[in-house]
């Protein structure tokens, strides 16, 4: 399983990189989507890969899922999405402003 | 003393206060503190002479150690009643050097801002206390430089000392800290004691000396002082001459009992002291402007005091402390005189002053004698301390070592002698003047009045050296040296000595240069003149913002592309670089055994990422392909034991997607081919690197077992926090306060989008990219319908996870979202018109009061006198359901819930409106009437 899940961590890695590099706004914010469901699963499976125990007390239980990277990661996703809806919004305002989708902004900005 | 500080803060937040209308009360109300301090010092000093120690000691950071320590010894105290003395005079010259200026309430403010910091610096005794108040200094000496703002060449000469002297501080403030580690103290007393060494404490020395260097402007950092003089005279008769040029060499003398033993010492302050002291004597005598005449002198007195300090014996730390008092007199009062002539005659220029004697002889016997202490003419401090000098210089020779050294002082004393010369007979002699812009006359009584006193004590100093300066010079002396004092004396004539026969010599051979002045200042400007350490700089400074500008164009240019690009390949070096050397990548935990499911899984996965990158150019069917990458991610969650990770993920994947979509409907729906293979190639291969890198990393971690902090939030949830939800329980008690600054976080990024959406104007597609005409009939009935069904159940879901959060998963998060997600379905299923008749539109103050209701929990347990955020819970008995759990941390939650219900209604909503907004008139009735 464990192997699954580098795999998994790398392929999400290698495409929201290469869709955060490319030239248009919409494409990079999948990119950095793509990318912060990689960051939070990486952070999720530093308490390692538990099956079957979540953190929450029972009595005569003694095996816990890893709860503070959980913690971490709830906080995370919630901020991911704040973050995204502002590049979102970033996006569109430059559209607006610049009468493009570049990431450069104006064609005549660019050479 | 602190009390005494403080007034001087004070006083010039009073005189900066009072504005441009009552300027005229600033000098005088600025003069009282100096005045009090001086009195005070007086108080003092036969206490201070006697051999006490007022000390005052703060707690700064006690953690750290750090306290503000300030001691009144010997030269703490002359240096004190330097700075005080010599401020009241300066702020009285002041008065009608300016007039009725209506900028005066800034000056006044400045100067005792400055006097304070100044004070401060010479009674500190915690290395860090001296460090502040010296960058206070820096800092009121840039604002008094540039102060008349609006000539550029004020202002590039205040930023030009600025940057000298900042960056000299800035190199003391971690020679300090070194000296802190290495000498295990961080007061110069505990230096004092105990001198630390090796290799740490040479490291310390060359840092402390570039602070002390370009503070006190010595080679080759002199450039900064000559222009410090665009300052207003006054401004530099105080800073730049008397106090704060010899912070520098006050720092050499405070440090001299712990630093001077090396021999790195002995070269580099004898070194730069001697090369200031000949490079500053000779420029002098070229300077055609009266000020800077003397701004070279000043850098050759300093030079002189910084080499006395280098030679390193007892003796010439005396003479070196002895110079510094009688320096600030005799050359405070050359800069007032500077002044004087140039507010009566109108012009600093000597080649156009002239015969001034006629006009003003009552000030030119004043300067005459300042002067003439300045040459080293006997009867005067000036030749006092001067001649302690060459007997050190002739002492090394007969010691054996530097037998040239007492020729270079002799050198260094003639060309002093040639420029007071030139000083006093350019101006007062030499004929008649040329077109001043002014008819010279005397100066009024109050602008002589501190040339008076200051000449009087060059005088008194001079003729009765022991009855009037010898207590407080052996009490400063001893101060400095730690140690007993050597045998000195303080006679005026000590017989035909060495010494006496080079202060003849540097009389005679001056007066021989005065007179052959003009083919020599001819000769200086043909040649030497042309050379500037200036230039130096400018290149250098030039240099620097020419570096910067490529260095920016390469990794931050206007191309984002790139700048990311720079960012993933330094990530990846980065990671290289940590993952070089460790060895085996793989650990030696045992592995988890895959199951058919998850394989199965995570291949969706994996695929649905890549359809995504190949997709990215059909937008919305990368969208959709995204969507199922985030379900997925959920689905991991749910198969590794995180429940509350599985909810949250799956809430936000479904408010993501909409706002995605909302986004897309303003955005072209296809992305256009714009890289070429090769940019695309680079890419896939950094894209694949940092994939592997991120794999490898993620491999290496899970093989390993574990070593985490996590038993002791089990073990404490249930007894500490009340909750069995441990997840929960993290995020509103143990780290309840990383959670507030989380939802302020949200908070403050939905104010940027309402922001940014404000006054967006977009024009809406008339058509999608396959050219079907837009819709507008987007509410099916059955799905009206049944959302407003669902709603009710919708929201009653979200308060039973909200409030079962502490205990199962759940919590405000997860609630926020649910609701989110109901409410929005609304708007989707019904149109923004029906759904926003209903709900009203101001949906902003939920984000506040979310806010401050956990902001005020977490206040709340103040008034149980616990830290904030602490969490209490009780028990209560609640009919027909049972025994249920009331915790202060629910309320907590529910202020996270109000947050994140906001946070998304707001970003949507907002972003929903433009549609509204954007929609063709006729259509958007038509919408209306059918909803």
């Amino acid at each position: 399983m464990e192997i699954l899940v580098a795999l998994v961590i790398a392929v999400l890695t290698a495409c929201g990189v290469y869709l955060s590099l490319r030239a248009r706004t919409f494409p990079v914010v999948l990119g950095l989507t793509l990318l912060s469901y990689a960051v939070n699963l990486f952070l999720f499976v530093t308490g390692r890969l538990v099956l079957g125990a979540p953190p929450i007390i029972e009595a005569g239980r003694s095996v816990y899922a890893d709860p503070l990277p959980q913690a971490l990661v709830l906080t995370a996703i919630v901020i991911s999405f704040g973050m995204t809806a502002f590049v979102v919004i970033l996006a569109l305002r430059a559209r607006a402003e610049l009468g493009d989708d570049h990431v450069d902004g104006e064609k005549e900005m660019r050479r | 003393m602190i009390p005494l500080l403080l007034a001087h803060l004070a006083v010039a937040i009073v005189c900066f206060g009072l504005g441009r209308t009552r300027a005229h009360w600033a000098l005088p109300v600025a003069a009282v503190v100096p005045a009090i301090t001086f009195g005070w010092l007086l108080t003092q000093a036969p206490d201070v002479l006697d051999g006490e120690l007022p000390t005052t000691d703060i707690a700064w950071i006690p953690q750290l150690s750090l306290s503000i320590t300030l001691r009144l010894d010997g030269f703490g105290l002359l240096m004190g009643l330097i700075v005080s003395g010599i401020g009241v005079l300066v702020l009285l010259y002041s008065m009608p050097y300016f007039g009725r200026r209506d900028d005066l309430s800034r000056l006044a403010a400045l100067l005792v801002a400055f006097a304070g910091a100044m004070l401060g610096i010479v009674w500190a005794d915690g290395l860090l206390t001296l460090f502040v108040f010296w960058e206070l200094t820096s800092i009121t000496s840039f604002l008094l430089i540039g102060f008349t703002d609006r000539v550029p060449a004020a202002r590039a000469a205040a930023t030009r000392a600025f940057l000298v002297t900042g960056a000299g501080g800035l190199c003391m403030l971690a020679g300090f800290i070194i000296l802190t580690i290495a000498g295990d103290t961080t007061t110069i007393s505990g230096l004092a004691a105990a001198p630390p060494s090796g290799t740490l404490t040479d490291v310390a020395l060359v840092l402390v000396l570039l602070g002390a260097f370009t503070k006190s402007a010595q080679f080759p950092f002199h450039f900064w002082l000559p222009g410090a003089m665009a300052a207003p005279t006054p401004v530099s008769a105080y800073l730049h001459s008397a106090t704060m040029v010899k912070a520098g060499v006050f720092v050499l003398a405070r440090l001299f009992p712990a630093l001077s033993h090396s021999a790195e010492w002995t070269v580099l302050v004898g070194g730069a002291g001697l090369l200031t002291l000949l490079l500053g004597a000779y420029t002098a005598l070229f300077k055609h402007d009266l000020k800077g005449l003397l701004a070279y002198s000043t850098i050759s007195h300093l030079g002189l005091i910084t080499l006395l300090f280098g030679i390193g014996t007892p003796l010439a730390a005396v003479a070196a402390v002895f110079h510094i008092m009688n320096h600030a007199t005799f050359k405070a009062s050359l800069f007032m005189a500077a002044g004087i002539i140039d507010h009566e005659a109108g012009t600093r220029d000597m080649r156009k002053l002239a015969g001034l004697w006629k006009y003003m002889p009552y000030t030119a016997v004043l300067a005459m004698v300042a002067a003439a202490a300045m040459a080293g003419v006997p009867l005067l401090n000036g030749f006092l301390s001067k001649e302690m000098f060459f007997a050190k210089t002739v002492y090394l020779t007969d010691q054996g070592t530097l037998p040239w050294l007492p020729v270079a002082a002799t050198v260094a004393g003639a060309f002093a002698v040639a420029y007071s010369l030139r000083f006093i007979h350019d101006v007062f002699f030499n004929g008649e003047p040329v077109d001043l812009p002014l008819k010279p006359h005397e100066p009024p009584r109050w602008m002589k009045l501190p040339v008076e006193i200051l000449v009087v004590l060059c005088l008194a100093v001079g003729v009765f050296p022991a009855w009037t300066f010898g207590p407080l010079l052996a009490s400063a002396a001893a101060a400095t040296l730690q140690t007993g004092l050597p045998e000195y004396s303080l006679a005026i004539w000590h017989g035909w000595t060495p010494a006496m026969a080079m202060s003849l010599v540097a009389l005679g051979g001056g007066a021989a240069i005065y007179v052959v002045r003009e083919p020599l200042i001819a000769w200086h400007e043909r040649t030497l003149g042309r050379i500037d350490a200036r230039t130096a700089y400018q290149w250098l400074e030039q240099g620097l913002y020419r570096s910067a500008e490529v260095l920016n164009a390469v990794l931050h240019g206007a191309r984002l592309q790139r700048m990311v690009a720079v960012v993933a390949v330094s990530a990846g070096a980065v990671a290289v670089v940590g993952f070089w050397g460790h060895g085996r990548l793989g650990g030696d935990s045992p592995l988890t055994p895959v199951d058919p499911v998850s394989l199965v899984a995570a291949v969706a996965l994996v695929a649905a990422a890549l359809g995504t990158v190949a997709l990215h150019r059909r937008r919305f069917a990368a969208l959709l392909l995204l969507s199922v990458v985030g379900l997925i991610v959920a689905l991991t969650f749910v198969k590794f034991s995180a429940p509350d990770l599985a909810l949250t993920q799956l809430s936000v994947e479904v408010v993501t997607i909409v706002l995605l979509l909302l986004a897309l409907y303003f955005l072209p729906a296809r992305t256009p081919v714009e890289s070429g293979s090769a940019r695309r190639t680079r890419d896939i291969v950094l894209a694949t690197a940092s994939g592997l890198g991120a794999g490898a990393l993620t491999w290496a971690v899970v093989t390993r077992p574990q070593d985490t902090l996590s038993g002791y939030f089990l073990a404490n949830s249930v007894p500490g926090g009340g909750g069995t939800n441990v997840v929960n329980v993290i995020l509103v008690d143990f780290r309840g306060f990383d959670t507030l600054g989380e939802i302020t976080v949200l908070a403050i990024a939905a104010i940027g989008i309402y922001v940014l959406l404000e006054g967006l104007r977009l024009t809406a597609p008339e058509q999608d990219a396959d050219a079907r005409r837009w819709s507008w009939d987007v509410h099916p009935v059955i799905m009206a319908t049944f959302s407003r069904l669902l709603l009710p159940l919708a929201l009653l879901v979200a308060i039973f996870v909200l409030l079962r959060g502490h205990n199962l998963p759940g919590g405000g998060f997860i609630a926020g979202l649910i609701t989110a997600v109901a409410l929005i379905t609304q708007y989707l299923a019904n149109g923004i018109a029906w759904t926003r008749s209903r709900m009203g539109t101001r949906l902003n103050p939920l984000i506040g009061i979310g806010l401050l209701i956990a902001t005020l929990t977490g206040l709340g347990s103040w008034a149980f006198a616990h830290p904030f955020l602490t969490s209490t819970f009780t028990h209560v008995h609640w009919p027909l359901v049972g025994e249920f759990e009331v915790a202060s941390a629910m309320l907590f939650d529910l202020g996270v819930f109000l947050v994140v219900v906001g946070v998304t209604l707001v970003i949507l909503l907002r972003l929903g409106r433009l549609h509204d907004l954007n929609r063709a008139p006729a259509d958007d009735t038509a919408t209306e009437e059918e909803d």
